[in-house]
């Protein structure tokens, strides 16, 4: 039990996705420019996490050790498809906004890193909740930062008006504010980190 | 004419790592020298023409079997089908060109701007594409969209290189170190590249 606990947790905290492993930048960046738009990519990224690693922990022996990396590729690709499928199907809207981003999870150095890394070697139950982990690590900094780049950017959070657009700084929706946003974040974590 | 707005948009005016955010694991990775900055670039430009032409046409025998759902799959293993043959033959032809390029290729696989100009080609997407008008979204212009894509990549990476360079000489606060501070002279540059955008 506190073996499957500390596995939870590292995803989240300890081996942050974002802020300690440095994976998957290009979503972080390109979708954050709303906190739902941030969240939404990340749990996109968290059902994928966890679908492909528990198939991926389930033919850990049947996959030849030659071939794993292709296998694994076409694993993640299969349900990226999926989720590819449902959300044209059911969330239109969001899928057009987050658009390319969606089958771009299959390069996600996350999902392949994590398969490679954990699932390929721990049992189902274990990689299942490693996927969780490290999906909602994933998940709680897109969304984090999605907040951060909306509130000063377009003065709103979650679509909730919290002060005049007039006076927010649209750069934050930009391009740029995406890395500069994202630069402060990290630093406010390494810092906090350190004491 | 057509041909040469392709290349000043996706150059300059969406440039594919500084406003559309492909390509940044390598952008942060592989830009703390000049030198390997080039060999990175050069690999990706040949992979990203190479792996445009071939999907569109595998993209073509797709909608004519009407099984479009697969593009995702089929994609990425053409790419990495194409890379590591890419690898071998390079290696066999011209060794010296493997010694310079032959690191960069295996992690080209998992560089997302291969396989997002891929599908941007593929599927005509013209809100991603950007491309001016009068384009009409054929092999030729995919192909030309492609090099230029490459080349806009080139630039943003050796510019980079180039800053962080000079930034590993100069003090920087304890917590900026690293990530940090390659994400802030990102935001910069991105921002200067934004002075660009309307031209096309």
């Amino acid at each position: 039990m506190n073996n499957a606990m500390k596995t939870l947790t590292n995803g989240i905290l300890k081996e942050n996705p974002t802020f300690a492993l440095v994976l998957g930048m290009c979503p972080t960046l390109a979708t954050t420019t709303s906190a739902v738009n941030g969240m939404s990519m990340g749990l996109a990224t968290l059902f994928v996490l966890v679908c492909s690693n528990v198939v991926i922990s389930m033919l850990k022996n049947v996959i030849p050790d030659k071939v794993r990396i292709p296998a694994f590729i076409v694993v993640i690709a299969t349900f990226v498809t999926m989720v590819q499928l449902a959300m044209q199907a059911y969330l239109p809207a969001i899928y057009d906004v987050l658009g390319l981003f969606i089958p771009l999870i299959v390069v996600n150095c996350i999902v392949l890193g994590r398969a490679e890394a954990f699932a390929a070697k721990n049992t189902v139950g274990l990689s299942a909740l490693d996927g969780l982990g490290m999906g909602l690590g994933f998940t709680l900094s897109l969304t984090v930062l999605g907040v951060i780049r909306e509130f000063l950017g377009a003065g709103t959070v979650f679509g909730f008006q919290l002060y005049s657009s007039q006076f927010a700084a649209l750069i934050f929706v930009l391009a740029p504010g995406a890395f500069i946003a994202l630069a402060y974040m990290m630093a406010a974590v390494n810092k906090l980190q350190k004491k | 004419m057509v041909y040469f707005l392709i290349f000043i948009s996706a150059i300059f005016v969406n440039n594919i790592v500084l406003s559309q955010f492909l390509g940044i694991c390598p952008f942060l990775g592989v830009s703390k020298k000049i030198d390997t900055a080039l060999g990175m670039s050069a690999a990706v430009t040949f992979v990203l023409v190479l792996a445009t032409v071939v999907t569109y046409l595998l993209q073509k025998l797709l909608v004519l079997w009407g099984v479009e759902f697969l593009q995702t799959i089929l994609f990425i293993l053409v790419i990495a089908a194409l890379v590591q043959m890419i690898e071998i033959m390079l290696k066999k032809v011209s060794p010296a060109l493997y010694q310079a390029l032959g690191v960069f290729l295996p992690l080209i696989t998992t560089n997302c701007c291969i396989l997002g100009v891929a599908l941007i080609v593929a599927d005509q997407n013209k809100l991603l594409a950007k491309l001016p008008l009068g384009a009409d979204y054929g092999l030729l212009s995919g192909t030309v969209y492609a090099f230029a894509t490459a080349i806009g990549f080139a630039l943003a990476l050796i510019l980079f290189a180039g800053i962080r360079e000079q930034l590993a000489l100069n003090k920087v606060p304890e917590a900026m170190k690293g990530t940090p501070i390659a994400l802030l002279t990102a935001g910069l540059l991105a921002m200067a590249f934004m002075g660009f955008s309307g031209v096309v």
